[in-house]
């Protein structure tokens, strides 16, 4: 079953922990991890750790490396650029990005 | 074509036999038999004295039955050599065993010497050479009171510092007017005197015993041929060695006047077939009473059996050591008894030290050097001697103090022939080669060529040669943290103390760039905790966090967590072990016992994690910050209260440094262990701190470990106080915390540290570097300001709200599933999951 993605309403963007992340689930059931860096701005990828295979990236240390802004897993600290999805560590993979925006104060995401 | 192994006999299992076995067993097509008279295979003689400070017979072993096997080495115990048949070349031992040999290696090592003094068999009169030795004397000291060590060198001297470990009030007799005359001058020997008399040791010299006649106040009396005498219980003789050459005097190999199996350059006796090396082996008319040069002459012998042309021509006789915590150095002609040769001295009597050096009539070479109470500038003065590196214009910069830098020898200037391991006889050609050959560190040139693996003395210069050789090599040896920090951890910690800096933000603003990393977040956030103590998930610090820290446990791989609570010292009452299992059985977590005495439930949800710490803490227990780079536990016995063996409390001094130290955020975890006697049932020397009780108090033990890289724990203090105990302990453990890389444990920290324990015993002990005040007081601070963690968390609505999984949804984490073993859970794994994963990952291959 293939349903049309469409924006959802998520959360205030008060709930979001500046440096660091939370996790939100979409209507299909799709976990996403969400980063909130400096003031502004806000990152969605797929919650999901590849490697690990546990749904923990939210849960992953934010770093930066000449000026790309990743997500560390928690569990073998592979690295995931946040607006990419890329690997840092293993080319052939990356995870899923998801588009974000707010509207009247709430986070909403793409899919 | 295959050939007969040619069989070598070796006689005699010391450390030098041992050193000849290992060297020959690298060469195959050899069958190697070892003939030994003792009881057990070779142990460390050189550490012996560590026998009475709890190292065991086990500890001191050098090899063992299994790893003989392992190398297909055959070997005999209790196998005295009584025949050798030169010509048929068969050895025949006691019980009538023959064996047949191509080439017989003799390492029979050597006796003390005990002088023809009538009374010298009386009972408590006694040798320091063996094991068994160690026994009678430790046996003979619980009798007595008083000890007298007849021998004012090095090996008495030992001896005595062994008495006196051993409680007795010590005396040391020498028939010369000095102590140490081998290696120490007239002002040295005096220096060394004074001091040992400073920590208790009487000192008699120029006085010669006429007999040994019972005592009145003790077991012996003494008689000296002054017409004066002294009393005591137990008598140690130390008065050199002889070699043990009788087989080689029955079966008519040449021996020296005085003694020894006569050897070539190849370590052959006068029968081709048959080799002598170690202590029963003489040399150019010399006896090396030295395990360096016997391992030189095993390792030369090895060589010559399989055809090759290695000599031995001597051995330097230099040595460096700690006798009774002071330290000692002797380099070549001490004495300055070459023609012509000039001294310069350096004394300083308020501060005990003593410095000489010798130098050639042309002014050029160092030949000779004493060095007592400080000997910081040994090893450069060694490679000065050794190497014939010509002196700089004022010699005696060398050894006088300056406020500025130390004129140290640059490792540039020392030849590749330059010896920087004795014991293992490593040269620095030998680490250019281990470089060349892709090793990167030093634990790497270390591993290759075993350089630094003996008496560990030259660690500090294999370091620098190592750096040094690595940066020629344009392998940078950067201390930088990571690339948002040009600078150290050690450096870091300093900035966060001297500026007051209290967030991660104020600092990469101020003395980093971008936004940090998993390498430096962490770090700084361990850094700031150790200095402030502040609770570790506010808001300026929660991004900082690790893995584990960030939620409070130790996440697993299926991302739940395990809980730990605190249990010091492995007590726990019923009740709270009710409540444990309360919680364990509603939360249906997985249960098992840690290593270090305390109980962890697996299997808990992110969401699950504040209700049963809350659970937990209403029962009275707190955070055990198994999830932190912290204190963990501290292990114990259950002591004098219940043992019948147990000399001291160990649980309660246990609980007490438990409660202390808990929440220490550290550069790595720290495991401490606390042993009631002895018997060491809570395995304290394999802990970062280890206490052992003894009959006067505790004995302390710093950077042992377990886990990868297992080590032994030295021995840092005996006989402590519980004041002075935690006093050490505090400057201990602060220190480790300030100056330790990120991810050291105390162990590879010390084995680092320039200066090594020896450095550590003056911080902590002499207050070396005027700080020790300051590390009381952060210590202090950090005990001052302890929170429980958990017990913070559940009582912040802010704080619970990050507990949850979605952030717009109270469900759970489908993707957690467990099936049951043994009557427990488990984390399902791959067709177990009856969900499946829920977000595939995308492949860029396919794509």
């Amino acid at each position: 079953m293939t349903t049309e993605n469409t924006w959802q309403t998520i959360c205030p963007t008060s709930d979001l922990i500046k440096n660091s992340g939370v996790c939100a689930i979409l209507a299909n059931q799709e976990q996403v991890a969400l980063f909130q860096v400096g003031d502004d701005t806000i990152y969605a990828v797929a919650n999901f750790d590849p490697f690990g295979k546990a749904n923990v990236l939210y849960r992953g240390l934010i770093g930066e490396t000449k000026g790309d802004v990743y997500v560390a897993s928690p569990l073998l600290k592979q690295r995931f650029v946040l607006n990419t999805g890329a690997c840092l560590d293993d080319g052939t993979l990356a995870i899923k990005t998801y588009q974000t925006r707010i509207t009247d104060g709430k986070l909403e995401i793409f899919g | 074509m295959s050939r007969q192994p040619q069989k070598i006999v070796v006689v005699g299992n010391g450390m030098v036999g041992h050193h000849f076995v290992d060297e020959m067993a690298k060469h195959a097509g050899y069958e190697i038999t070892v003939l030994s008279a003792e009881d057990r295979l070779a142990y460390d003689r050189v550490h012996l004295s560590e026998y009475f400070s709890g190292k065991t017979a086990d500890d001191l072993a050098m090899t063992t039955p299994a790893y003989y096997n392992e190398i297909g080495v055959k070997f005999f115990t209790n196998a005295k050599v009584t025949d050798i048949d030169k010509a048929a070349k068969i050895v025949t031992t006691e019980t009538g065993d023959t064996f047949a040999y191509d080439k017989l290696v003799m390492a029979t090592g050597s006796y003390p010497f005990v002088p023809p003094i009538p009374g010298k068999e009386r009972d408590h009169c006694l040798v320091y050479r063996t094991i068994q030795d160690l026994e009678d004397i430790q046996a003979s000291a619980k009798a007595g009171k008083v000890g007298v060590v007849v021998g004012g060198g090095l090996l008495g001297l030992e001896a005595a510092n062994a008495l006196k470990e051993l409680g007795l009030q010590t005396h040391v007799v020498e028939f010369a007017p000095q102590l140490m005359g081998v290696q120490l001058d007239k002002d040295g020997g005096a220096l060394l005197r004074s001091m040992i008399e400073g920590i208790g040791v009487q000192v008699h010299t120029q006085k010669a015993t006429n007999e040994i006649v019972d005592g009145e106040t003790c077991v012996h009396r003494m008689n000296f041929a002054d017409g004066t005498h002294l009393e005591t219980d137990v008598i140690l003789f130390s008065a050199g060695i002889r070699p043990y050459d009788n087989l080689a005097r029955e079966f008519d190999l040449a021996v020296g006047e005085r003694g020894g199996i006569v050897v070539d350059n190849n370590c052959k006796t006068s029968d081709k077939n048959i080799y002598a090396i170690g202590e029963c082996a003489l040399w150019n008319n010399f006896i090396f009473g030295l395990v360096a040069p016997g391992y030189t002459m095993a390792k030369v012998t090895a060589d010559n059996i399989i055809g090759g042309e290695q000599q031995f021509t001597g051995a330097d006789m230099s040595t460096k050591l700690k006798l009774m915590g002071m330290d000692v150095g002797s380099i070549g002609d001490a004495h300055g008894r070459t023609q012509g040769c000039k001294s310069y001295v350096y004394s300083n009597q308020p501060d005990q030290i003593y410095k000489k050096i010798v130098v050639s009539a042309n002014g050029k070479e160092l030949i000779g050097a004493v060095l007592v109470g400080d000997t910081s500038e040994y090893d450069t003065l060694l490679q000065y001697a050794l190497n014939g590196i010509e002196l700089p214009e004022n010699p005696d910069g060398l050894i006088l103090p300056t406020s500025g830098e130390k004129p140290t020898l640059g490792v540039d200037a020392l030849p590749n022939t330059a010896t920087i391991c004795s014991c293992l006889n490593v040269t620095k050609g030998d680490i250019i080669a281990a470089i060349d050959c892709g090793a990167v560190d030093v634990g790497e040139v270390k591993s290759s060529t075993k350089a630094g693996t003996g008496c560990g003395g030259c660690a500090a210069l294999l370091k620098k040669v190592t750096d040094h050789e690595l940066e020629k090599r344009g392998v940078e040896i950067n201390t930088d943290l990571c690339e948002h920090f040009a600078y150290s951890r050690v450096e870091l910690f300093h900035i966060v103390k001297a500026e007051q800096i209290k967030t991660f933000d104020v600092l990469i603003e101020k003395h980093g760039s971008g936004l940090g990393c998993e390498i430096c977040k962490p770090a700084a956030a361990s850094i700031l905790a150790s200095v402030w103590n502040d609770y570790i998930l506010k808001a300026d610090h929660v991004s900082l966090q690790d893995t584990n820290d960030v939620f409070l446990g130790n996440m697993q791989k299926d991302g739940t967590y395990s809980v730990v609570p605190r249990m010091p010292g492995g007590e726990v009452t019923p009740d709270k072990l009710i409540v444990i299992g309360e919680v364990a059985k509603e939360y249906k977590l997985y249960t098992k016992v840690t290593g270090g005495q305390r109980i962890d439930l697996f299997g808990a949800r992110v969401d699950q994690l504040p209700a049963i710490w809350k659970r937990l803490i209403d029962a009275g227990m707190e955070t055990g910050h198994a999830y932190g780079k912290s204190l963990r536990t501290v292990k114990s016995c259950v002591g004098s209260t219940w043992c019948r063996y147990g000399q001291q409390d160990s649980m309660a001094m246990a609980i007490f440094l438990e409660d202390r130290y808990k929440g220490l955020r550290s550069p790595h975890k720290i495991k401490f262990a606390v042993s009631g006697c002895t018997r060491e049932c809570a395995e304290a020397q394999s802990k970062d701190i280890g206490i052992i009780a003894t009959e006067n108090g505790w004995n302390l033990y710093v950077s042992g470990n377990g886990g990868m890289k297992p080590r032994h724990g030295d021995l840092f203090a005996t006989d402590l106080d519980d004041e002075t105990l935690v006093k050490y302990i505090d400057r201990y453990l602060m220190f480790y915390v300030r100056t330790a890389d990120r991810l050291t444990r105390t162990s590879v920290w010390l084995e680092n540290l320039a200066g090594g324990l020896a450095y550590m015993e003056k911080i902590v002990k002499d207050d070396h570097l005027g700080i020790n005040a300051e590390l009381e007081k952060q210590m202090q601070n950090v005990v001052d300001t302890y929170q429980c963690e958990w017990k913070t968390t559940i009582e912040s609505t802010e704080q619970l709200k990050r507990f949850r999984q979605f952030v717009n949804s109270d469900t759970v984490d489908g993707n957690i599933e467990f099936v049951t073993e043994r009557d427990q859970i488990r984390p399902a794994q791959g067709d177990e999951k009856k969900y499946g994963v829920q977000i595939q990952a995308v492949d860029l291959t396919l794509a």
